[in-house]
Formats: C-alpha cells, structure tokens, sequence
C-alpha cells in the first residue's frame, strides 16, 4: 500500500520501551484478546481496552489529541496535588493503520491495583451499608477535589474507582476530560458539580435496576440524594466560620481535633477575634486530607489508605498499652510494633494468595479475625495463630481482587459499539462482593 | 425560550490584573443562535460558564429574559449545558435515556412518555424508543444526548466546545445537525468554540473575543466583508485574509514598487497615530493574476501550491525587491506569507513569479496604530 508509515508521537514521564510493541496500527476495539486484560468497564463515550505491560495493567483510551494532552497533564497535575487519581501514563498520537488511515490518540493511564469498579459491588447482592459507603466515599474525593480547586464536570460512579479502606471504600477519580483546575471553585462551581454527580449517579442506578442488577425497591434516588447531604456536611466541617465566646477557647482545639477525626490535617487555621476581645472566630482555611495515613507513614514507612491507617493506629496503640511502653518514644513503639506484629503477619501469607487483597486490608481483616476468635474462644489469641486460621479458613475463599476479573477476554469485542462498552453481563456479583 | 443578556458583565479571577471577561454587553435574541468564538483565553468559555452560573460575576449583571439571575444557583437558571455528559445506559431504553432526570424530578409517567415522543419525532428517534442503544449509529448517540436536554425544555441551551472530542467525520455530520435542530426547536442557543469555520457555518450571529474584550458581534456574512479591526479579519475565514502595513506615499499605500490607490477620503481619516502608515487586508479570493506592468498590481514568488480540485492556492511571499515590506505582510501562513486563489485549471509552478491586483472594493483598510476599521 501506499500508505503513509506510522510515526509515533510518545508523550511520558517515564516512556516504557515496551509500549512500541502493542499494536498502535489497529483500531483499539480490534485489538487481538491475547493482548487484553479482561477487567471490567464503566460507561464510557470513548473506547476503552485494558492491556498488559510489563507485568502491569494499563488502560488505553482513545480520545481526540488535544483533549488527550489535556487530560493528560490535569491527571498529572492532579497527582501532584495528591489527589486520589489514577496515575497517567502517557500519550500516544501519530497512530495509522497499515493502509494510512489516521487513528485516534490515546491516552494511557496506569490500572490502579485492588480497584473495584461500581458496577462490581452494586449488585443484587448488595449489602445495605455498601452503597452508603461508596456515596460516602465519593463525597470525600468531591471535598478534597474541590478544595484542590478541581471542578470535575461530569462526575459519575463510572469515572470513579473504589478501593476497599478498612471497613470503607477510597474513591478515586478515573476521568478528568471534562475537568478544570482553578484557584478556587466558586460555589456556582461547586453546586453544579454536585448536581451533575447527583443525576448521574441516580441514572447509573436506574441502569443497573433495568439490568437487573440491583433490586428494583432501592430507592435510587435517595441514594444519589445521599451524595449531596453527605458532602455539604463534609464541606461544612472543613470550612465552615465557627464563633464563640472568648472564654471558650477550648473550641479551637476541638475543632482541629474533630477535623483530625474526620480525616484532615489542618494546615492553617484563621482566628480573629472582635475589637473588644469577647469572641473569637475561627475558620481552617487549609485542609488535608491524609491525617491518619500521614501519621502511620512517619511511624512506621507504611504507606497506606486513611481508613486502614486508622485502623492499624489503632492497633498499634493497644500494643503498646498492653506491652505497657506508654512511656516510651512513639516511634520505637512503632517500629517495634512493625517488625514484632505487623510484618510477621503479612508475611505468614503464602505468595499465592497475596493476590487477594492489599497487605493492608489483609491487615485489617486479621484485626477483624482476631476479634472474632477472641470472643469464640474467650481468650486474647496471638496474632500468630489469628494468621494461620485466617488464612486456611478465610482468605482462600476469598476473590482476587488485585485486577478484578470480570469477563473472558474472548467477550469482550461481543457487540462492542465504540462509544459504549457492553456491561459485563456476566459478572458475577457474589465472587466480587466477597 | 427566552433572551440573555449581558449587561457589562465582568469577571476577574482571584490574584490576576486584566479581567477574564471586560465589561462584556451582549444581547442575544429569542430563539437566536449565538456563537462565541475566539483564540484560547480570549473569555469565551468564562462567558459561557458566567451564563451558567459556574463564574462568578464580579461586576455587571447577566439576564435571562427579564429575569436577573447574576446570583441564581446554576440549577436554578432553566439552562442545560448539552452533550456535557452524555456516556448512555446500556440496560435502559432510548427512551428512559432521554427521561430519566424527569424521573429524578418526580415528573409524572405520562407527561414524561409526552415529551419524550415529541423530542423523539424532532430528533428521528421515534422508531428507536423502544430499544437499546446499542442499536444505535454514531450519530443517533448524539442525538439521544441532544434528547436529553430538549425534554427538559429549558430557556437556553449552552455548548461548550461540544465536538471537540469528536472525530472529523462525526464532527462535520453533529454541526449541521446541532444548526437545524435548534433552528427547529426555536430555542435560544449559546456556543463555545476556537473553530471560526464551525462558527461561521453555524451561528445566526458571531461574537469575536480576544483577551476578554468583545471584538465584534455580527452576522457570518457581515463579520466576513466587514470586519470591525485587524483582529477580526484575520481570524474570520479560512484561508485567512492577507494582511500587511505600508507606508501611505502621496495618496497610496506604497508596496514596493507598486502602489495601491487609497480613496481620498479615507486617507483624510488618518491620525498621528498611524505615523503616516496604513494597514490593508486583502483575501485570497480578492486577488486577480494579471499580466506583469499593470497598474497597482504585485509581484509575488510562488512557494507553494494547494490543490484543492475546486479551488487551488499559492502560498507565496513578495518578491526581494520589496527588501523589508515583504515581511511587512502576513496571513493565516505565516509571516511573510501570501495566499493567492488562482484559476485551479492554470495553476503557476513553484519558483515562478505571479503578479497579483487586488480588485477593485475588495481591499479593507484599517488604521495602523489602533487596528480599526476605515473602509
């Protein structure tokens, strides 16, 4: 043919050489299988595929170049403003076919392990507390994108992945196309955001209600309603003017405290007081979000999700309450504490099954195990033996949740119309939900 | 259906000097087609979001009908800002796509089943209610997307860069489309786009920004033959028009060798501040090849040529002669560059010289110092 050759544009901050061998002269959606993970897929307008790399996981979207590069550089700006977000990988522009039809750009992003689609944990099998869970989830990663100044635009279950947090879920932003980085959001910019989630949200719903994949009596649009509620009491708290009368100064540091408990570090807290000196006014002006999971990584290097870090402080704390070392430094405690309990742990489960879960949340489900004995054997079992019962007896039933498996990858091109990816009609919610 | 207007609206981002969008006035009709376009950062998107209620309005107000909706909620303002999200859902019919949010908002079963239909019939997609949308084409996704905000009925539709993340193809097939539906549906309509040709093949009127300042809002046709400054010309139509600053020399512009009668009249409008210069734009189209030695005609070196079966053009520079003034010129191929339509059955060679003449009532003439328009 006559065709022009194909010059790759890679656009990356740190280009893998094993890019240039996937297939960039073939339209995404004829991808041969061999070449795709089968990971499940949210509603998307583009085509989306999931491909192996160098032992990784990556997600490829085509999408037009400038809104490719664009993309590209918000999810990047977004990571360095440490906000939950899948990590971008790069671009890639300059694709043709063997016959010299120009392709579509695309962008590629790193598929964050352990990430759970919606559509993998709304089902008929919902547990009743799940979906308030990941609405809460949301309304954390809406907060902490709006202070960062993100209006998202089109916020939505399908362009947010979840990772389980403890007893909770993480909400993490997947799509950033319709996205806008600012100084500040205006509250016009904010309430728009939260309208656009909670109709989108509502309509996902109704769309797993007529797949059947969620009972018909939830009551959907109070679980998008939930959203709303939940994240103006969350932004409320982190930003909300509080007065009080001078002798109440002890309100100050109930505040941070109750900031603390909710997540957040305070950066900066502005207090101004009348001319008379009567009352006080304080309002935090800079929050962050990671309170717990910043301070478990300065005990202990552990670099782990909020909840879980909270959990695992927990923990810590009664290790050194019941090793009597009060009066000890922290960070000895902690590092002890490490080597002694956690790390044993962890490590007592055998390499196939690490799979599973995160070692944190395996963390966290042995804490929960360990309970669990405790109270079936009236007796404080060790964490040695909590291990060992855990994983003959729990973890092997468990699914493998590193890459959720959704559907074969020979199903995938069943029906695939561009901009709308099939369900995975064939996924099977009780393997998933766990 | 109803007006927006923008009565000195202003916005200023927080920590910056020079105002996003400056004292904006801007009164667009009834069921008009509105299209703001313009250079990235030139406040057409900011303007857009104002309308919204997504920019704050630092000074001015902003009006939809009589209504001042400056400090209304977004949700509040009766507006739907299409295609903004518009991924479909797979298990849910085309018609519960398009009702859904009327669901969401407690309209009853029947009226919801009414307004559906009837925006189906508008947007063809009454054969297809029933079904999937996988069985729908391209084209019909669009239209579903479209569905949705007409069965809201909102006053006003805003777009903001809609077909941007469309292929070319889909690109070309949705703007005509998205012109004669809204056309038909009488709905007052606001665009966003930096595509002047998508600008001009869609809107009723056309409001140029640039650097937050309205330029000029008028017709496509009345924006084409009369642009009210440099600015103007240059960035409406496609080639851009040719434009070049040279000095005026006892009652013509003086291009090299040649000279380019000016109208008295005009000459006598001249001010200090165009330091006895004038700036003259000319489009391609408004070149005739002559014969070399007519009067006020060029010469000009060709570069390139564009074929383009119905039309071709030379990309071309003036000739060294011109020493300095040949880069006095520009167009939409750069600096120094001219673009010529030629006869595309007797297309010059590269490295050939071409003498052009500007046609008679053709040339526009702008002040060199402020860019506006004289003639």
């Amino acid at each position: 043919m006559s065709g022009t050759v194909q010059r790759l544009q890679i656009t990356a901050a740190n280009p893998d050489p094993a890019l240039l061998d996937l297939p960039w002269d073939v339209p995404l959606e004829d991808w041969p299988t061999d070449m795709l993970a089968a990971l499940p897929r949210g509603i998307s307008r583009h085509i989306v595929r999931f491909a192996r790399l160098s032992g990784r996981v990556i997600a490829i979207k085509e999408i037009g170049e400038t809104v490719a590069y664009r993309e590209y550089e918000l999810l990047r700006q977004l990571r360095k403003l440490e906000v939950p977000s899948v990590e971008p990988v790069g671009v890639i522009t300059g694709r043709r076919s063997p016959d010299g039809e120009p392709l579509e750009a695309v962008l590629i992003t790193q598929h964050l392990q352990f990430s759970l689609p919606y559509r993998a944990l709304f089902s008929q099998s919902l547990r009743p507390d799940t979906a308030t869970r990941l609405i809460d989830a949301l309304a954390v990663l809406m907060v902490r994108l709006h202070l960062a100044g993100f209006y998202w635009g089109d916020v939505s279950l399908s362009n947010t992945l979840f990772r389980r947090d403890a007893e909770t879920f993480a909400a993490y932003l997947v799509d950033a196309e319709t996205g806008d980085l600012h100084d500040r959001l205006s509250p016009g910019q904010r309430a728009y955001d939260l309208e656009v989630a909670r109709v989108n949200i509502i309509g996902e719903l109704m769309d797993l209600q007529a797949g059947e994949f969620l009972d018909e009596d939830e009551d959907v649009v109070a679980i998008g309603e939930a959203l709303v509620v939940r994240y103006d009491e969350l932004w409320r708290a982190l930003t909300e003017v509080e007065a009080f009368g001078y002798g109440e100064r002890w309100r100050v540091q109930a505040r941070i405290d109750r900031l603390n408990d909710l997540g957040f570090d305070v950066g900066e807290l502005d207090i101004t007081t009348d001319l008379d000196g009567t009352s006080v006014r304080i309002q935090p002006k800079v929050v962050d979000a990671g309170h717990h999971s910043r301070r478990l990584m300065r005990l202990t290097g552990l670099d782990v999700q909020e909840n879980q870090a909270r959990r695992l402080l927990n923990d810590l704390d009664e290790y050194r309450a019941a090793t009597d070392r009060q009066a000890d430094d922290e960070a000895f405690v902690a590092h002890d504490w490490l080597t002694d309990i956690f790390e044993p742990a962890v490590r007592s489960v055998p390499r196939e099954l690490r799979r599973k879960l995160e070692p944190a949340q395996i963390y966290h489900e042995l804490l929960d195990h360990r309970w669990y004995l405790s109270q079936q054997e009236d007796r404080d079992v060790p964490m040695t033996e909590v291990a060992a019962s855990y994983v003959r007896h729990i973890l092997p039933s468990r699914p493998d949740e590193q890459a959720v498996l959704g559907t074969r990858a020979e199903d995938l091109r069943d029906g695939e119309t561009g901009e709308h990816p099939r369900v995975d009609d064939d996924l099977d919610p009780d393997r998933l939900i766990g | 259906m109803a007006t927006v207007t923008f009565d000195h609206a202003t916005r200023i981002y927080p920590g910056t000097e020079r105002p996003a969008v400056d004292a904006l006035n801007l009164h667009i009709e009834d069921g008009e087609f509105l299209v703001l376009v313009g250079p990235s950062g030139c406040g057409k998107s900011t303007s857009l979001r104002m309308l919204a209620g997504l920019e704050d309005v630092n000074a001015g107000r902003i009006l939809i009908g009589d209504r001042d909706v400056t400090d209304v909620q977004p949700k509040d303002r009766d507006i739907a800002m299409v295609f903004q999200n518009y991924a479909l859902y797979p298990h849910m019919t085309v018609a519960d796509n398009m009702g859904f949010a009327l669901k969401i908002a407690g309209v009853p079963k029947a009226e919801i089943r009414t307004r559906v239909e009837e925006a189906a019939k508008i947007l063809d997609l009454t054969q297809y209610l029933d079904r999937k949308p996988k069985a729908l084409s391209g084209g019909q996704r669009q239209r579903v997307a479209m569905g949705r905000a007409i069965v809201r009925s909102p006053q006003v539709f805003l777009m903001d860069e809609p077909l941007s993340n469309l292929d070319a193809k889909l690109r070309v097939q949705t703007r005509t489309q998205i012109a004669s539906l809204t056309r038909r549906l009488g709905v007052t309509t606001v665009y966003v786009t930096h595509d002047q040709v998508e600008a001009l093949t869609m809107g009723d009127r056309i409001a140029v920004l640039k650097d937050g300042i309205l330029q000029q809002v008028d017709t496509p046709r009345a924006l084409y033959d009369t642009p009210a400054n440099v600015f103007v010309a240059g960035f409406i139509g496609s080639p851009a028009m040719n434009i070049g600053t040279f000095p005026v020399l006892e009652g013509a512009a003086s291009v090299g060798s040649s000279r380019l009668a000016l109208p008295r009249e005009v000459v006598g409008r001249l001010t200090d501040d165009d330091k006895g210069h004038i700036t003259v734009g000319f489009r391609p189209e408004s070149l005739d090849t002559v014969p070399q030695g007519t009067q006020d005609s060029f010469p000009v070196v060709v570069n390139l040529v564009e074929e383009l079966g119905s039309d071709a053009f030379v990309y071309g520079a003036l000739t060294n002669e011109f020493g300095q003034q040949a880069s006095a010129v520009h167009s939409g191929a750069g600096e120094a560059q001219i673009i010529v339509r030629v006869d595309p059955r007797q297309v010059p060679k590269v490295g050939d010289t071409i003498h052009v003449r500007i046609r008679p009532n053709e040339q526009h003439l702008f002040h060199a110092g402020s860019g506006e328009r004289l003639a």
